[in-house]
């Protein structure tokens, strides 16, 4: 019933290759767009910004960044908080120093400083490969966290080494510092996150995403067919980086408003972004969110009904929140090896038969 | 999916909306980490006191005491989550506690905006002792640079008031607490001529192999930390199999408790920390605590913890919250108060011996009075002592004032930095 392309008549180039080409899912598409810009500014408070949308929106554009360069590109990075890092660090600097150009400025050009950290630490992967790279990205993001806790100019010499954003305005809407109104935040990240996903959306499906995807199916393949293997290898961890800096540069100006960076963007941050990726689905940025929602929702979730609801001790809720989420991150990779976005795909099957499968 | 999970959270929040009671008090703990060893104690202390004004006096002015405790695993995001979740809970949080100097970091503003103080008791910004630019925070009876002075000071009158061309090693925790005091020393270091050596510990301080073999080698007269949580312990026994001079190796406050030195064993005899308030559980008010607490089953965690260094500590800064409410209710002459009310009485907050003593807690703290001007307390502490055989650390100094010349022009220098990046006019 749901998801059929009968009747749904393409009659020109355009609608063939559009995005979302069933009709269903483009107006769903369309619902939760206007859900999210429309309705959900209007009803949130401080605590659903701050433990909710925030996380997860800022998450979802660092799955979507890393899993151009995991999912699609079949590079594995273990330097995610590395390069987040470089993006706080970086829109850190551009506020300080430039204070008149709009924050929204900073948080695209932090991403473009990232891009080419990432493209730098991205150069080992034209000779090695699989975990021997996971290797050499790891070492990325020790030494990233390590030099911005080591140079003064980083964190311009303050006595305790951690960075504060300052009140910057959109339009004279303030967006980061304590004044910062629950909607506008909400807001300017739910702009990047729209804009991350629609640009990365297309970039897979076009040229370059099939590049990738030759790359990461069987690199030898694919420079036999004449995909260049240092541009699309580079530009996958250009573009990555950029989507991780954006999310770094969220992270801290808009999420936190201040970071301490061995313990915001540590070797954890790395792993967990690379589980939203895994457990969302690798090569997918539908996954990217669903993975993101799971593993930022789900410990908020647990907490607010095992303490909240049930009254049981805090220590006890944490220690069992980490259980079941663990043990749900197996039972998932067990039931489906392809992440929740496969499980998502096979429902949308399913159902467009329904209710008569035979 | 994502959808499921929202409609289910909005359920599980509708459902958690806490039992009214008039003086909310946040407990932000961490019982389970890295800092979980450090975290357990102080929690049980600072919960134990406000059940015991609950059963014993029926609260505080007669208004009961609403406490929520929230785990925050000493993350500066679930801290974060935290604050955001409480800060409404009941007729709105009173005072915040949260016991981690980044997560103090991320409150300053957002308390500021909110309207909400915070009571960083020797511990987050140390700056915050200037009243006039923060205006929300307080920080008395002691803080950080008075620790590293402390410590120098022990270190000068142990050798004659004579200490030009030692050398001193700080160890620290790779993070905002690390590195607070390293201003201070440096300042210090310049008026006594001592020579002083920088080893950070990074995050959560299981490994420090290599900054003890550094130590080793440079053999430094004395070693100062900054260290907490797992990091203690490591640290500690590291200086024990390196045959370190315990009596030369001196902790901040929040590197002496019972946890940090007992897995050391014998060797870790000696050890000193500094401290700003009393130990030991001699005091009349433990008496009240087993009777209306823990023989009633009422104890927070797993009521073992009672009189350990950092649950005296917990105890004592439920002591000086419940002080401040009781200052607030006289000077507003209601009970049920707000938390603006609540700013106020925290900073007429006056403790004298008398005070103290009523409370069942004589010589328990240095006696201080807060100001509008002064959020820190006058900078009293002392050094104890860690008595391997008897399992107790003992005072070995009286409290005496750390080098206020130094200290002082140290916080105009970075409040008014603050001031500045804030935009925060100065004033009373």
């Amino acid at each position: 019933m749901f998801y059929r392309e009968a009747g749904d008549f393409k009659t020109s180039y355009t609608d063939d290759s559009q995005t979302f080409p069933i009709k269903f899912d483009r107006y769903r598409y369309y619902v939760v767009l206007v859900l999210a810009f429309a309705v959900v500014p209007f009803v949130i408070n401080d605590y659903w910004v701050n433990a909710v949308f925030l996380p997860f929106l800022i998450y979802s554009i660092a799955a979507i960044g890393l899993n151009i360069l995991v999912g699609y590109c079949g590079q594995v990075s273990l330097g995610t908080g590395g390069f987040m890092a470089v993006g706080a660090y970086a829109v850190y600097k551009l506020m300080v120093a430039f204070p008149e150009v709009s924050i929204f400025f900073h948080v695209i050009l932090a991403g473009g400083i990232t891009a080419g950290v990432c493209v730098l630490f991205g150069l080992p992967s034209l000779r090695i490969k699989g975990f021997y790279l996971a290797v050499a990205t790891l070492a990325a993001q020790f030494f990233l966290v390590w030099i911005f806790n080591r140079v003064g100019w980083f964190y311009n010499y303050s006595a305790s080494g951690q960075i504060n954003a300052p009140e910057r305005t959109v339009f004279g809407v303030p967006v980061t510092g304590a004044e910062t109104a629950p909607w506008a935040a909400y807001i300017f990240c739910l702009v990047f996150v729209v804009a991350s996903a629609i640009i990365a959306r297309n970039l897979t499906r076009g040229m370059a995403g099939r590049k990738w995807m030759a790359i990461r199916d069987m690199d030898i393949a694919a420079e036999i067919i004449g995909v260049n293997p240092l541009k699309a290898k580079l530009s996958a961890f250009a573009v990555s980086g950029f989507f991780v800096g954006l999310s770094g540069a969220l992270f801290f100006a808009v999420y936190l408003g201040a970071v301490e960076v061995g313990e915001a963007f540590g070797i954890n941050k790395s792993f967990l972004v690379l589980f939203m990726v895994i457990i969302g689905g690798l090569g997918s940025i539908f996954g990217s969110f669903a993975g993101a929602a799971f593993l930022v929702l789900l410990p908020v979730l647990l907490k607010n009904t095992l303490v909240g609801g049930l009254g049981w001790p805090t220590d006890l809720a944490a220690h069992l929140e980490f259980m079941i989420v663990g043990g749900l991150i197996i039972i998932f990779l067990i039931a489906e090896p392809h992440g929740l976005a496969q499980l998502w795909r096979v429902a949308k099957e399913k159902l467009r038969l329904w209710p008569f499968p035979h | 999916m994502r959808q499921k999970l929202m409609t289910a959270a909005a359920v599980a929040m509708m459902a958690a909306s806490p039992a009214l009671a008039e003086l909310t008090i946040v407990d932000t703990s961490y019982r389970t980490g890295p800092y979980a060893a450090n975290g357990i104690p102080f929690s049980d202390g600072y919960q134990d006191y406000f059940t015991l004004l609950n059963e014993r006096d029926g609260g505080i002015g007669g208004e009961m005491i609403n406490l929520v405790e929230c785990e925050t695993g000493y993350n500066t995001e679930k801290g974060v989550e935290c604050y955001e979740a409480t800060k409404n809970a009941g007729d709105g949080a009173l005072v915040y506690q949260p016991l981690s100097t980044g997560i103090t970091y991320q409150l300053i503003p957002k308390a500021t905006a909110d309207g909400i103080p915070l009571h960083t008791m020797g511990y987050g910004r140390t700056s915050a002792k200037n009243g006039e630019v923060f205006k929300w925070v307080f920080n008395y009876p002691a803080n950080y640079w008075d620790g590293a002075s402390h410590a120098i000071t022990h270190i000068l009158n142990e050798n004659g008031g004579d200490i030009s061309g030692r050398k001193i090693a700080l160890v620290y925790h790779n993070s905002a607490y690390g590195k607070e005091p390293i201003r201070t020393l440096e300042n210090l270091a310049e008026k006594h001529g001592f020579e002083l050596t920088l080893l950070p510990v990074d995050h959560p301080g299981q490994e420090q192999k290599s900054q003890w073999l550094q130590i080793r080698r440079e053999k430094p007269d004395n070693v100062i930390m900054w260290g907490w949580g797992v990091m203690n312990q490591v640290a500690i026994q590291e200086a024990v199999n390196i045959r370190f001079p315990m009596d030369q190796f001196i902790g901040i406050w929040w590197s002496g408790s019972e946890n940090d030195v007992k897995p050391a064993g014998d060797r870790a005899d000696g050890y000193k920390a500094l401290t700003f308030h009393n130990l030991g559980d001699d005091y009349p008010v433990y008496a009240d605590i087993q009777e209306h607490v823990v023989d009633t089953g009422k104890a927070a965690g797993a009521g073992d913890q009672v009189g350990t260094v950092l649950y005296n500590r917990g105890m004592y800064a439920a002591m000086l919250a419940a002080e401040a409410v009781k200052t607030a209710q006289e000077m507003h002459g209601v009970t049920a108060i707000s938390a603006a009310q609540m700013r106020d009485g925290m900073e007429n907050l006056e403790m004298t011996e008398e005070k103290m003593a009523a409370l069942g807690l004589p010589n328990f703290g240095p006696e201080f009075k807060v100001s509008c001007e002064n959020h820190g307390g006058n900078g009293f502490g002392a050094v104890s002592q860690w008595d391997a055989e008897a399992g107790e650390f003992t005072l070995i100094t009286d409290y005496y004032q750390s080098d206020q010349e130094i200290i002082g022009k140290l916080v105009a220098e970075d409040s008014a930095q603050f001031a500045e990046e804030n935009g925060i006019e100065p004033g009373c």
